[in-house]
């Protein structure tokens, strides 16, 4: 048997001898199809961790302040996202107020939530319960969570409504952008196989079982 | 162990949740995190095809159905994505008008028709390109999420423009198609095992018994 057991492409599913990185931000991917396998990072869970509280706080405030205010001829307008999805629910559109309130706030909440819920445990060399459905839970959420598209949208938004009125910009669309900055930096930090091989290393004795 | 072997060759299958690689033989579900494992993603080619070919249908309501409308005392006006899109080029912005024209229009379009080549070069048992097939599949992964712009766009300017004496906008049917298209285009991408692509290029190093594409080729025949 190997140092370190075999693994295969998650894309091609060619069989690999897992290579150590040693180097910081450094990346393993397949030699065949190129896909991403795993990165290092000196430190991560810390940083993960960091990037993550910073970004629930964010997520919280980005969602309590307005994103724009309009001004048009002395009537002045302000939305929250969750004020603007239930516009959507009023106008008959539920089905697009539930795809907004998913995609903006409760997805990237059930991302950023599940992360904290494995690493802190993990960061404390200890595993925490129901580690398979919660990291499921993470996997499924984290394509959902479009922040970056969002704000986009705000923009392009502003935009078309500049001709119209006085816009101005709220609090809020500074959050979501410092927010877009977070996740895409954890993004980059996170992947499964570390969160895995760091649940081996945890206490390999301990009963817990992950499901 | 030659490089060209695959787990799947060896009887063994990648976790889809933790990533452990295991013996199919010895178990049906993962020893680490207990999910059922699976050589290829079950039904992968039926179910990207279905949610592809709704996405397909669905792509004209969403292109030619209002997806927004302003009442207003000149009277009610109807915007397509398209229209939408040349407003904002009028209006002096054409930076802006680009990006809205790429993520609205020529994404969902692009997006759907890299996933039907993907789909008929698996089912044709292609062996050429595959490098670039796998590198276009990570890019649909990558980009599909950016047609949601015009979904945000709609939210926020029903939510604001709302005065009584001068304009009221309102969602029109279009802007639920179309976030349909988002989504089932999406759920289409991540339905498609691109694992497919390989099977099919290299045959020789998987028997043909064990693979579970095989087996889909057999019910699409």
């Amino acid at each position: 048997m190997p140092a370190a057991p075999l693994t295969a492409c998650h894309e091609c599913d060619l069989l690999l001898q897992p290579v150590v990185l040693t180097l910081p931000r450094s990346r393993a991917h397949c030699p065949r199809c190129g896909a991403r396998l795993y990165s290092f990072h000196r430190d991560r869970l810390e940083k993960i961790l960091a990037l993550t509280l910073a970004a629930l706080v964010l997520l919280l405030t980005a969602n309590l302040y307005p994103i724009v205010g309009l001004n048009i001829q002395g009537n002045y307008t302000e939305t929250t996202v969750i004020g603007a999805v239930h516009h959507l629910w009023q106008d008959g559109r539920e089905a697009l107020g539930g795809l907004v309130l998913l995609t903006t706030v409760l997805m990237p909440a059930i991302e950023l939530g599940a992360v904290l819920w494995l690493v802190l445990p993990l960061w404390l060399g200890r595993r925490s319960p129901a580690f398979a459905p919660v990291f499921r839970a993470f996997r499924l959420a984290h394509p959902w969570a479009m922040v970056e598209v969002f704000i986009l949208g705000v923009l392009v938004s502003l935009v078309k409504l500049a001709h119209l009125a006085d816009v101005l910009p709220g609090p809020a669309i500074w959050c979501f952008g410092g927010l877009m900055l977070l996740l895409a930096a954890l993004a980059g930090l996170l992947d499964g196989h570390t969160l895995w091989q760091a649940w081996d290393e945890a206490h390999p004795d301990d009963e817990a079982k992950p499901a | 162990m030659s490089r060209r072997h695959t787990a799947a060759s060896q009887g063994l299958a990648v976790c889809e949740v933790c990533g452990l690689l295991a013996s199919l033989e010895q178990h049906e579900h993962c020893p680490r995190c207990q999910a059922p494992l699976h050589l290829r993603k079950p039904d992968s080619l039926a179910r990207t095809w279905a949610l592809m070919l709704a996405a397909y249908v669905l792509y004209l309501p969403a292109n030619l159905l209002p997806i927004m409308e302003t009442r207003s005392p000149f009277g009610t006006q109807h915007d397509t994505i398209m229209s939408g899109v040349v407003v904002l080029w009028d209006t002096g912005s054409w930076e802006l008008a680009l990006v809205v024209f790429c993520a609205s229009i020529v994404l969902p379009m692009l997006k759907l028709f890299s996933l039907t080549y993907l789909l008929l070069s698996v089912h044709r048992g292609s062996h050429r390109n595959t490098r670039q097939r796998a590198r276009l599949y990570r890019l649909l992964e990558l980009i599909g999420r950016w047609s949601m712009l015009d979904v945000y766009v709609v939210t926020l300017l029903v939510a604001l423009v709302q005065v009584q004496s001068l304009a009221i906008i309102s969602p029109g049917p279009g802007v639920v198609a179309f976030g349909a298209v988002v989504v089932l285009s999406m759920l289409a991408t991540m339905a498609f095992d691109p694992r497919l692509i390989w099977d099919r290029a290299v045959p020789q190093t998987v028997p043909p018994d064990t693979s579970a594409a095989s087996a889909e080729e057999h019910r699409h025949a």
